[in-house]
């Protein structure tokens, strides 16, 4: 079997089976729509204002949805042994990343379509800059926490405290992509600067950690 | 290696109370070190915070070649190694990160400046290796020493960005500039170098006991189950 056709019957298996249990989901989206409740409470700025601080509020909120879905990735794995099993046999380890992070990938994805109409309404945004531009921000962006959650997600497998251990590991490394994020969202919500060097460093980042995440995963695996 | 260990302390004690006395003395003092013009009294706490950030920076990038050397070769001592210039470089770094602030507050007027290169890499190496120490003490994978080599390698890879994605907000967005530079006196570069070679002594000294200690710890245990594995297959 190749490299993609792995990575495509997991990805399909994960996607079947959460479409049929609607486990996460559900709850999930609810838990993206009370962050973002919370938020308007906590913080409710003026329009002007909203414009510059939104960026950060968004991509917080996206990061703390983003964490009880990665929380959740390898958890169907280890019922029955199905990681077991998957080590046991002969495929590479590899495929198996990258279809859980592309799982996880299009679960955020969808969270946060959901959660974003929630903030313009709440926050009453407008954006000034190049509207399209959000669509890479969002997409480099939420694969940049998504690849290194998912990552992060399988060495916590084997601690003690595995929910705490994964915001533990993850949030460090998440800062540099996490001010792409937040510096280009804002630049392009007040229209006062380019976001495209954000951008660029943001597609830097998912590609070495990618890469990196790619290679290394089949130590993680067998240490696990 | 016993004697080796016992003169290492000796020298360092004997160094560390001169780099002591070199920093805080004041001129009129044999061997004293004049204080600086503008900032007084307060500026020598940067002959501790300037050789410990160097000292930590080493000793995390000893780390680093340590997990390297780890995943190629799979040899315990690299990983004992690993270990022990991650626990004395977070000490080191904590050092920094509390002696920074507090001669900062004094000098400049701020406790912290978000937009610092230097300062926001530092706070960033040290949630690194806190998290990955922790993730050492919580692990019960059998491989943790893999696990642990791989988070680091993944941290040296984020310094880039990190550098990077600072200083392009600070071209956005300037902020005040606040003097770092100026020459220095050569009397000062003296007491800082000598201050390092006086850190890089505890340090030595540290790792090597911890190193030490550690092996120890790894017979003990190696013995410890041995021993239950005889007994129970008795």
């Amino acid at each position: 079997m190749s490299f993609f056709s792995i990575t495509r019957a997991t990805l399909e298996k994960d996607i079947r089976l959460e479409w049929r249990s609607k486990d996460a989901i559900n709850s999930m989206l609810y838990f993206a729509l009370l962050v973002v409740v919370i938020f308007s409470h906590s913080f409710s700025p003026t329009a002007e204002e909203s414009r510059r601080i939104a960026g950060g509020l968004v991509w917080v909120a996206f990061l703390f949805a983003a964490l009880v879905a990665l929380n959740q990735t390898w958890a169907r794995e280890l019922r029955n042994q199905v990681l077991d099993a998957y080590r046991v046999s002969p495929a590479p380890a590899t495929p198996l990343f990258l279809a859980k992070a592309l799982g996880n990938f299009l679960f955020v994805i969808i969270l946060e379509a959901l959660m974003t109409p929630l903030f313009i309404i709440f926050y009453n945004l407008r954006a000034v800059g190049p509207t399209l531009q959000l669509v890479p921000i969002a997409f480099f962006g939420t694969w940049a926490l998504v690849v290194n959650g998912t990552f992060f997600a399988a060495i916590s497998l084997r601690t003690r405290n595995r929910e705490i251990m994964l915001p533990l590991l993850l949030f460090p490394f998440s800062i540099p992509a996490m001010m792409g994020m937040v510096n280009a969202t804002t630049a392009v919500l007040t229209g006062e600067y380019s976001a495209r060097v954000w951008i660029a460093m943001l597609l830097a980042y998912d590609v070495v950690f990618t890469v990196a995440g790619l290679y290394l995963f089949e130590s993680i695996l067998d240490a696990e | 290696m016993k004697r080796g260990i016992s003169t290492l302390a000796v020298l360092t004690s004997i160094m560390l109370c001169l780099a002591l006395y070199f920093a805080l003395a004041q001129p009129d003092w044999p061997f004293g070190t004049p204080t600086e013009r503008t900032m007084g009294y307060v500026q020598r706490i940067f002959y501790y915070h300037v050789p410990s950030a160097w000292t930590a920076f080493l000793l995390f990038f000893i780390n680093l070649g340590a997990s390297i050397v780890y995943l190629a070769r799979r040899s315990p001592k690299a990983d004992i190694v690993a270990l022990v210039s991650a626990e004395v470089g977070v000490v080191f770094c904590t050092v920094v990160l509390v002696t920074g602030p507090i001669w900062a507050r004094p000098v400049w007027g701020i406790w912290w400046d978000a937009d610092d290169i230097r300062l926001q890499s530092t706070l960033i190496m040290w949630l690194i290796y806190v998290s990955y120490l922790i993730l050492r003490r919580v692990s019960t994978s059998s491989l943790t020493a893999v696990v642990a080599a791989v988070v680091a390698i993944l941290g040296a890879l984020l310094v880039p960005f990190v550098f990077f994605s600072i200083w392009f907000y600070r071209t956005q967005h300037p902020s005040p500039v606040i003097a770092h530079g100026g020459s220095l006196d050569p009397h000062m570069a003296f007491v800082l170098l000598f201050n390092w070679a006086a850190f890089l002594c505890l340090a030595g000294l540290v790792c090597w006991t911890r190193y030490r200690l550690e092996i120890a710890k790894r017979e003990v245990e190696e013995a410890q189950a041995l021993e239950s594995l005889m007994e129970t297959s008795r």
